[in-house]
Order: structure tokens, then C-alpha cells, then sequence
């Protein structure tokens, strides 16, 4: 494949050929404002912030659908390419309810930082403005339609990496409006609540429920970690805000999943500060479980291991791990079944 | 005779609501398992276009053109009379199920305007007193 | 089977020799909305009493809307006597004076077709020397109201298929070639040149490609597409095929829209009719090449006039445009190689085939070639449809053609192009119809829509209705239309309802030019267009209405109040009974008065009162 030198404000830079102008931008460090664009994803090139000018070229283009070309002289900063940034924000926000002050997405929306970025702060537009009731009737996904700014990343990421098509746009021009399935409720629909379209979301349309009122961004400490549930080894970050977990956002970095999560990953953490989860190890004492240090449980469990095995044999025990253990803990168990139980009853849940 | 054939959800869906009048929510459900699409799909395509309604609705359409050479005919008044006549809006239907007024961008015989279509009959330079004479042809 | 040319010299002598009168009635769909239908069974009824033997045919619309119906009447050997504006009851005379007494009734003739040996009827006017027809070179519609567009034998015999029987002759590079000679150019719009068109997709790499027919005609005011459909649909049938040969496709696609029922039947006639002679389907005229023509019926969706957005809906899917590249050229219908062109463009194919790529190329100006058919509408005096050679002036169109202003009003603008074009003025009139000309006057040809309008039309409220159609026609898909759109209509709704700040002039020119030059499809780069004409050539109207709360031509409602002058008011309570919300109160013979808080403004009162005692003010 051969290469295609072009000018992308004064800079000059080389990429292979069929780079987009986006692309092309990125690799200079020149970052383009973009709401439709997601590189894991198919082109939409609707939300039309990622224009640039191009001499020769008649319009503004989109940065995210034009290929580069030999001797392209391109401007991500032009005047009118600013003012058509501001425009379409002025346009986005006239129909965007204008919340940040409680809205959990506030430091972490796309429309938000690039409002700030243009200084797009009054409302050119008077007039209607959709009123859509939020749906909250499951347990895991707030949808507030209101905010929703038609990027279409939603039904993009549910077709094409969770192939659940779920959603879709519905209606058109100033109606369009993105449903699921027979313009149900998630809820009452297909969906699996794997969560990617919130991740992927730029806006507060979609939202974690359990987040809301629990934190803002600029309180909450991401830590990366591993999914603990199954044998994926999904990453993701938890949120944690003094010292609890508020719940669990994709980080695009995992080398396994990316922003892609299941539903027990992306929702299931609440049991991390469930009353009910034991913090201690209990043993039965005349029928009924009672509290136990750790030590007191250890040595009971290597009494009973050693009393086994010298009654019936080393081949009298066996272990099953567990997929949801780390590869140390898994190799610890097999080490410890060999070299102390001494045999090779040992297995693994995800074996087969 | 649309197994197969490409790009025919649009053709089934417009000859669903020929049958039915409007398009069914099951029978929405029935056409996307039979062609295999998601249900999503299928109700985009049904709320794309102006022509498929997902309410029931009358015997008889009534579509009151709506075109440059209409509106400036008066063809915004014809429709006006015929709503007061009825006692519906454009896009509803009448409680009896007899009328539902359907609103069209232009008939494409703007020689004639005003001009109103009722069914598949066409009726132009259409005049106030012609209204309600040419609805009690329509029971 | 014989060879074409022996059946087309056979049909010639059947429908051209004349053994008997034939009455042929104008049935377009604007024909038969003016009642075609009836005319037609009082023919038959008359022609039954008089024990006559009469063929009674029908054909299609002539372009004479403002004198439908139509009826030619052709006696062997005799002239062809075309009567406008027949009713059922004008029948029984004509049957009685023309037919059987063989005099034509001169006062309902519009014009004749002389007769072979010259002979004219005094005085009846021959078509070539009709003011409407004068200025006209009526070759792509020729056959349109002339010939039963529901018979194939009638096409033939004037020369029907004879281009295709030509391209079989040459290689399709050969008919590209040509085409690219004859300098036709997309009669859809954009006037891009067809036979470099064509070339982009025969060059395209592809095993299978595709043939697209745009018959989703959509502009408000334009008909044309819908008048050859009707008319003479094999010319399209026939465009279609050469340029399936030329391209190297063995399928095509109409999509004509769902409000042209009667087109979507001619149509579909034509195509049966064609397969029984073996001029579509497998080996076409022994040439071992095969087309097949399918119809797709649109849904109701404007926008699927562009022809990505079509193609998404040919397949099945949400009318949305696609982004380009790829081009349709290389990646069209179902991702293969795919060519677009509209109705007219199709007829003109068969047309420069038949006629040759010479005599066409000798019609119109040095880079707009042949001719263009345009639909006139509105405040004209003559509605109907005029096929002129391109360059011809919109004087000439509107005033020598059209007849000028209905009821002696003076001319204010004419919209050209549809919602994508704009309106021109007095003095551009003088402008010739041409692409370019038209595009550096903020207009563009469209599809040939002209929307005449006078003194009492309102220029914002124009652009308020054609954005109002707009705004309800676009896809959603990119925000600078979607959100722009509504917008721009809000703000037209204020300023027609006397609520405009005259900053708001300015955020229209910002929004318009941020909507052209970011917008992902046609629909909504040129939305503006309209709002951007009247603001550059009627700007007073739009400050009228901001700043002194006033509309000039007496259309916006809100701006508007009517009168009853007490001095030439009679009390005839006509007024009083024709008002919808009763505003209108008085004892009889009494001087009436209207209630402005009640009056919706409608204006029954002023139409119902016969003393001029109502004026709008």
C-alpha cells in the first residue's frame, strides 16, 4: 500500500493511503471534535462537528468520511469550519435540556466539553422541544430520550459488536428518535443490558442507575481491575469514591474486552457492600454457623484434610477451582493438590 | 413471492396495510421473524416512511393537497373546512372510522388546484361549497 | 417473428391511416381529475344512440392543464380538431356537428393538426401557430396526450424502440461515446453530464450492475416526470434498456412514488407489453443481451428522490442518504455498481438514439443541450406543462408560452428548482433557461418546476411554506438539517406572524450558510436556498413584516385585518353567513361589521360579498 502525503494546518505528515482526515489529524496531534465518530465503529457521518475545509472542495466535508489524498491541504480551525461548530452546537443544545448542574454525565459529556471548547453559551434558537418521559423501569440503564443527540453510536455498537439490534432510529427529520425494538421500554424488550450503548453514549441520555446521585466524575477514582465473575478476564474501572465502589465504567484500554462488558461486569458489583456478604469465615458448632477468626477456620480445614487423608488415602481427595480465580490462585490450588495433598484430582469449571 | 427477493420489506409492509389499513404490531413482529430482520428494523422502516400508520383508521382517506400551487389557492382553507366539517385534525380519524384525513406534501396536478384526493378519485379546483357534498359521496 | 421495422411500417399504416373517426380523450391523471371519465362514457353513450361506428382511444395529457379535458377528433382523411375544456355536456354537440356533419365546433377548438393535403378549417389555429405551443419544440414529449400510452403498437409505429434497435448496432462504448457527444446533461436536478455518468459505471469493476430509473418525482409544482410516465412510458422503458446495453447492467430499477398510481399501471402495462415483443427480457431483438425492468413503489418519503437515499430504499431500508464516496458509480444498489438518472433524462436517451446525436446536439445553447420540459404553475394564466430548447428566456415561458398573470396582476417571482431552488425576480426574467445561468442566480433548473407568483403572494410566507415542506421531509439523519430546518421554519413562523426581531435576519444567514455547506445530502444543502433567494432579491418584505408589523401582499394572517366600508355595505348578510366563526354581525340591510378578536382571517366574506365592500387591509 502506498503512502499519501498531505498538509493538515501547516503541518505536513505522511499516512498510508486510505487514512481518513481524522485519522490523518490524530496522528499530528491535532484533535478534530467529533459526536458520530467511534473508530470501532461503521461511519455515520451525521453529526457533522467533524467538518473541516479542504481547498478545492466546495462544502465542508466530514473528517471522519473523507479519504486523504496526495497534496490535500487541509483546516481543522478555519473560520468558517468554527463557525459551523458553534452552529451545530447552538443547534444540538436548543433541544438539549440544559441540566449540568445536577446531570450525572456533567464532566464526562462530549456535548458538555465541546459547548465549553466553542463558548457556545446562549440559546440562538427559541422554540419546540421534545418531551420524552424518561424511562427508568429497569434496574440497570436510565434512558432519557431528551438527551439524546442522534449520533446513532448506540445502535451502531448493539448491531455491530453486540449483533443484538435492539435498537434502531425511528421516525425522521426533527422526530427521529432512537427505539428499542417496537418502541418498547429496555425493559420489555430483547435487550440483554450489556451496557455498551451507555458506554459508548456521549451525552447523559444513557446513564448507569446505579451511579446516579452516588458521585461526579471529578470525586470518583477510576481503578482498573478484573472482572471477577468468569474466565474472560474482562478489564474495566471501578469507580470508587472514599473508599466505595459507586459502580463500574468500560475503560477503552482493556486488552481483552475494551469497552465492552456483560451485564454481571458492567451492573453486578453491588454485592462489593452488601450487608448480607460474609466477611468472616464461620464454622458450625452444634448446628448452627458461628463466627470465626481465620485461623481458627485454616487450621479446622487442614485438621480435617490431614485426618482424611491418612484414613482413606492420598487419592481420597479432590479439587475443583474456579474460573473466577485469579491464574495465581488457580496455580496455588493445583501446586497444593500435588505437592500436599499429592495427587492429581484437581480440575477447573472451565476445563472443557 | 417475496422469499427471497431483496429489499422486500417495504413491499410487504404495503401490502400488510392493505389489508389491515394500518400496520398491526403483530403483524410488524410476524414480518421480521419471517424475513429474519430485528423487530427494531422493521419499525424504523414503518415509521420512515409517511405512507404506513401504525393506528387503524378510516374507509376513506381524504388528502387535501398541499402543494405550492394549492397553498396559494387556498388549499390550507379547504383543509381547514373539511377538519371543521368532521371535527378532526389532520392525521386523525373519525370516531365512525369512516374518514381519516391524511396529510400529503403535493398530488402533482397543481393545474387543478385546489385539488383533494378522496381514495383513489381525484377532485379538483375544489370550492368551499363543494365540501360537503363531496364528502356525503363517501359513506 | 418479423423484424421491428416490418411491424413498425405495418402499425404505422393501422393507427395513422385512418378508416374510421377516432375520438381520443385526454385521461393524465390531471385529465381524468377534471372529470375525463365522464366525457368518455358520454362519447360512448352518444356514439351507441347514433348507431356510429367510432374508435373511442384514449392517450394521456397534452400539457394543456388549463384546459382539461381534452378530446382530439380525427376524421380520415381530414384535419385533427383538439377541443379543451369538455364536459359531458359539450359531447352530444360534438358528436352531432363534428362527427356525423363533419363540421368541427369552432368556438371549443383549441387548435388543429393539419390534415395530409394541407387543407386547414378557417380558423382554427394549428398547433405549431398556438401561442402556447409556438415557442415550443415538444420532441421528448411529443408523444404525450398524441398517442394511447397503453398500447405498445402505438409507440412503435411512431418510431418507438427505434433508438434501441440503433444501439444494438454499435458497441456500448460506441453508445457512450455518442451520448457523451450529443452533451445531454441530468434533467433530475443537478445537470450533471449523463455520458460520463454512464462511463463511471461501465468503468466501475463489478459483475453485476444496476439500472435506476428516479421516478419519485416530489418537488411541489413539478409534474413533468409524471406526465411522460403517463404518457409515454416506453420512452423511459426504452432509455432504460440502452443504457443498461451501454453499462453493461441486465437489471433495473424504477422507483416512482406511491402518489402516481396511475403512472405505476401505464408503467407496468408498458413493461408486460414490451417483454410479450421481446424488447425487454432474454436476447433482446436476437441480440443475446438481457434486461429486466422492475418497479419499485416508494413509500411516501421526499427525500428518496436523492439517490443514495433511494437506493437505501429500493433495498429495504430507511430512506436515508448514505455518505459519499462511495459513489453509487462503484458501490450502489446492494454495494454493486449502480447508475441513476430520472424520468426525463431516460425519454431524452431513447430520443437522441432515434433522432441521432447531431440534430439533438443542434438544439439548445453551447453547453445546455435539447430541450426541457417545465411544468408552470400558480399565478399563470395557462397551467400546464412546456417542453422549450434549452436557453429559451422565463419571459418567454411565462409570458409568451404561459400567457402571463392570472386576472391581469402583475408578475412579482417565479421559483425555479422546487424547495431546492429559488425565486427570481422581474428583472431576471430575461434570464436563459440554462444549468448555469440559473445557478449563478441563486436558483438552480431542479426538475423544472416553475411556481409563478403575483403581486398578492407573499415572498416570506413563501419561503415559509417551502421550508415548512422541507423541514417535514428530511431524513434526521445529520443535525445541521434536522435541527436546522426547524429552526429556520420557527423563525420564518415568527416574523410572518409580526413576532420577527430584525436580528433574526441575520441568524437565518448564518443558519442557511452553515446548513449548505455542512448538510450530508442535497435536501438539506439547498433547504436554505428559498429563504437565501427572497432575502437577496425581496428583503423589504422581510423588514415590512419585522419592523413595521406589515405583510405588502396581504397573505400572512396575522398581519392582516379585513374591513367592511359601512358606505358601500348593502346589509345583503351574505357575508355574515359564509363566516366560519360568526364574526360577521349586523341587522339585515343594515351595515355589517366584523369582529377582529373572532375573524380567523379567512377571507369567505370578502369572496362572498358582491358590493366590493370588503377590503383587506
Amino acid at each position: 500500500m502506498s503512502n499519501v502525503t498531505l498538509t493538515i494546518d501547516g503541518k505536513q505528515i505522511t499516512v498510508p493511503e486510505g487514512t481518513t482526515v481524522i485519522q490523518a489529524a490524530e496522528k499530528l496531534g491535532i484533535n478534530i471534535p467529533a459526536l458520530c465518530y467511534d473508530p470501532e465503529l461503521s461511519l455515520s457521518g451525521s453529526c457533522r462537528m467533524c467538518v473541516v475545509e479542504i481547498e478545492g472542495m466546495n462544502n465542508l466535508p466530514t473528517s471522519c468520511t473523507t479519504v486523504v489524498r496526495e497534496g490535500m491541504n487541509v483546516k481543522t480551525k478555519s473560520a468558517a469550519v468554527v463557525e459551523s461548530r458553534k452552529m451545530i452546537l447552538e443547534l444540538l443544545i436548543a433541544d438539549h435540556p440544559l441540566d449540568c448542574m445536577t446531570c450525572q454525565k456533567n464532566g464526562n459529556c462530549l456535548l458538555q466539553q465541546y459547548a465549553y471548547e466553542y463558548d457556545v453559551k446562549e440559546i440562538s434558537f427559541q422554540g419546540i422541544r421534545h418531551d420524552y418521559p424518561i424511562e427508568t423501569d429497569n434496574p440497570f440503564i436510565v434512558r432519557d430520550m431528551n438527551k439524546c443527540i442522534n449520533c446513532g453510536k448506540c445502535v451502531r455498537v448493539c448491531s455491530e459488536i453486540q449483533g443484538r439490534d435492539v435498537l434502531n432510529f425511528a421516525y425522521r427529520g426533527f422526530d427521529t428518535k432512537i427505539t428499542v425494538d417496537l418502541d418498547l421500554t429496555l425493559a420489555e424488550s430483547d435487550c440483554i443490558f450489556c451496557g455498551s450503548c451507555v458506554a459508548v453514549c456521549p451525552t447523559g441520555a444513557l446513564l448507569e442507575k446505579n451511579m446516579i446521585g452516588k458521585g461526579r466524575s471529578y470525586e470518583v477514582k477510576k481503578v482498573k481491575t478484573t472482572c471477577s465473575f468468569c474466565a474472560v478476564g474482562c478489564n474495566f474501572d471501578l469507580n470508587v469514591k472514599d473508599g466505595k465502589v459507586i459502580g463500574v465504567t468500560s475503560n477503552p484500554t482493556s486488552a481483552v474486552n475494551g469497552k465492552h462488558l456483560c451485564v454481571k461486569g458492567r451492573f453486578g458489583h453491588d454485592y462489593i457492600h452488601n450487608p448480607n456478604r460474609l466477611t468472616t469465615p464461620l464454622i458450625k458448632k452444634n448446628g448452627e454457623f458461628v463466627e470465626a477468626t481465620w485461623d481458627e477456620a485454616l487450621n479446622l480445614v487442614a485438621e480435617k484434610f490431614s485426618e482424611i487423608k491418612k484414613e482413606y488415602g492420598n487419592e481420597s481427595i479432590g479439587v475443583l477451582s474456579s474460573a473466577r480465580c485469579t491464574n495465581e490462585e488457580n496455580y496455588l490450588m493445583q501446586k497444593f493438590v500435588r505437592a500436599v495433598i499429592g495427587n492429581n484430582n484437581i480440575d477447573h469449571c472451565a476445563r472443557t | 413471492m417475496y422469499v427471497g427477493h431483496n429489499g422486500s420489506l417495504i413491499p410487504i409492509l404495503q401490502a400488510t396495510q392493505e389489508i389491515y389499513g394500518y400496520l398491526p404490531k403483530e403483524a410488524m413482529k410476524k414480518i421480521a421473524n419471517f424475513l429474519k430482520l430485528p423487530y427494531s428494523e422493521v419499525y424504523g422502516v414503518a415509521t420512515f416512511y409517511a405512507q404506513f400508520r401504525l393506528q387503524p383508521r378510516g374507509k376513506h382517506i381524504i388528502r387535501v393537497c398541499s402543494g405550492t400551487a394549492c397553498h396559494v389557492r387556498g388549499g390550507d382553507n379547504i383543509l381547514k373546512l373539511i377538519e371543521e366539517e368532521l371535527g378532526i385534525k389532520s392525521g386523525e380519524t373519525t370516531a365512525d372510522l369512516r374518514f381519516t384525513i391524511e396529510p400529503v406534501a403535493c398530488l402533482g396536478a397543481c393545474g387543478l388546484a385546489p385539488v383533494v384526493m378522496i381514495d383513489e378519485q381525484t377532485f379538483g379546483r375544489v370550492t368551499k361549497d363543494k365540501i360537503s357534498k363531496l364528502l356525503d359521496q363517501f359513506q | 417473428m418479423k423484424s421491428l421495422k416490418e411491424l413498425r411500417n405495418h402499425l404505422r399504416y393501422k393507427y395513422l391511416k385512418l378508416n374510421r373517426p377516432r375520438v381520443s380523450i385526454g385521461m393524465g391523471t390531471c385529465g381524468i381529475a377534471a372529470g375525463a371519465e365522464k366525457v368518455k362514457n358520454e362519447f360512448i353513450s352518444e356514439i351507441k344512440k347514433h348507431g356510429l361506428d367510432v374508435e373511442i382511444n384514449i392517450t394521456s395529457c397534452i400539457g394543456m392543464c388549463y384546459r382539461e379535458v381534452n378530446v382530439e377528433v380525427d376524421i380520415p382523411g381530414k384535419e385533427n380538431v383538439v377541443y379543451g375544456d369538455i364536459t359531458p355536456k359539450k359531447v352530444e354537440r360534438i358528436v352531432e356537428q363534428h362527427i356525423i356533419n363533419g363540421n368541427p365546433v369552432i368556438e371549443w377548438a383549441e387548435f388543429q393538426m393539419l390534415a395530409e393535403d394541407g387543407t386547414s378549417i378557417h380558423p382554427i389555429p394549428d398547433m405549431e401557430h398556438t401561442p402556447y405551443y409556438h415557442l415550443q419544440t415538444r420532441e421528448v414529449s411529443a408523444r404525450c396526450g398524441r398517442i394511447n400510452p397503453e398500447n405498445i403498437e402505438e409507440y412503435i409505429a411512431t418510431g418507438g424502440y427505434e433508438g434501441l434497435e440503433n444501439v444494438l448496432k454499435q458497441t456500448p462504448q460506441e453508445v457512450i461515446n455518442n451520448l457523451k457527444r450529443s452533451g445531454l446533461r441530468g434533467r433530475g436536478g443537478g445537470g450533471f453530464p449523463t455520458g460520463q455518468k454512464w462511463q463511471f459505471t461501465r468503468d466501475a469493476k463489478g459483475e453485476k450492475k444496476y439500472i435506476i430509473c428516479n421516478a419519485d418525482e416530489g418537488d411541489p409544482g413539478a409534474f413533468m416526470d409524471r406526465s411522460i410516465l403517463e404518457g409515454d412510458p416506453h420512452s423511459i422503458i426504452e432509455g432504460m434498456i440502452i443504457a443498461g446495453y451501454a453499462i453493461g447492467a441486465s437489471e433495473g430499477y424504477i422507483y416512482i412514488r406511491a402518489e402516481y398510481p396511475l403512472a405505476i399501471k401505464r408503467l407496468q402495462i408498458a413493461i408486460n407489453q414490451a417483454k410479450e415483443q421481446r424488447l425487454l427480457g432474454y436476447n433482446i431483438l436476437d441480440s443475446g443481451f438481457n434486461f429486466q425492468i422492475h418497479i419499485k413503489v416508494g413509500a411516501g418519503a421526499f427525500v428518496c428522490g436523492e439517490e443514495t437515499a433511494l437506493i437505501n430504499s429500493i433495498e429495504g431500508k430507511r430512506g436515508m442518504p448514505r455518505i459519499r464516496p462511495p459513489f453509487p458509480a462503484l458501490k450502489g444498489l446492494w454495494q454493486h455498481p449502480t447508475n441513476n438518472n430520472n424520468v426525463e433524462t431516460y425519454a431524452n436517451v431513447s430520443l437522441i438514439f432515434r433522432e441521432g446525436v447531431e440534430w439533438y446536439s443542434s438544439i439548445g445553447t453551447d453547453k445546455s443541450k435539447g430541450t426541457k420540459i417545465f411544468s408552470l404553475t400558480g399565478k399563470i394564466a395557462k397551467t400546464g406543462l412546456a417542453e422549450v430548447p434549452m436557453g429559451t428566456t422565463l419571459r418567454q415561458i411565462i409570458f409568451d408560452i404561459g400567457g402571463g398573470i392570472k386576472d391581469g396582476k402583475k408578475f412579482k417571482a417565479v421559483q425555479i428548482g422546487g424547495p431546492s431552488g429559488g425565486c427570481l425576480p422581474e428583472d431576471l426574467l430575461d434570464l436563459p433557461v440554462d444549468y448555469d445561468s440559473l445557478i449563478e442566480a441563486g436558483a438552480m433548473m431542479g426538475s423544472g418546476g416553475l411556481v409563478v407568483m403575483d403581486e398578492s403572494t407573499c415572498m416570506v410566507d413563501v419561503a415559509r411554506y417551502f421550508l415548512k415542506f422541507t423541514q417535514s421531509e428530511s431524513c434526521g439523519k445529520c443535525t445541521p438539517c434536522r435541527e436546522g430546518t426547524t429552526r429556520m421554519l420557527e423563525i420564518l413562523e415568527r416574523i410572518t406572524a409580526g413576532k420577527g426581531k430584525i436580528e433574526d435576519l441575520n441568524l437565518l444567514e448564518r443558519l442557511a450558510r452553515v446548513m449548505k455547506t455542512t448538510s450530508l445530502c442535497g435536501l438539506g444543502q439547498t433547504a436554505p436556498n428559498p429563504v437565501l433567494s427572497t432575502l437577496r432579491y425581496f428583503r423589504d418584505e422581510y423588514l415590512a413584516h419585522i419592523e413595521e408589523k406589515r405583510c405588502p401582499s396581504g397573505v400572512c394572517s396575522n398581519l392582516i385585518n379585513y374591513r367592511i366600508d359601512p358606505e358601500k355595505c348593502v346589509g345583503c348578510t351574505a357575508c355574515a353567513r359564509v363566516c366560519p366563526t360568526g364574526a360577521i354581525s349586523g341587522t339585515k340591510k343594515q351595515p355589517h361589521v366584523i369582529n377582529t378578536e373572532i375573524c380567523i382571517k379567512c377571507g369567505a366574506c370578502m369572496d362572498a360579498c358582491k358590493f366590493d365592500a370588503i377590503t383587506r387591509i
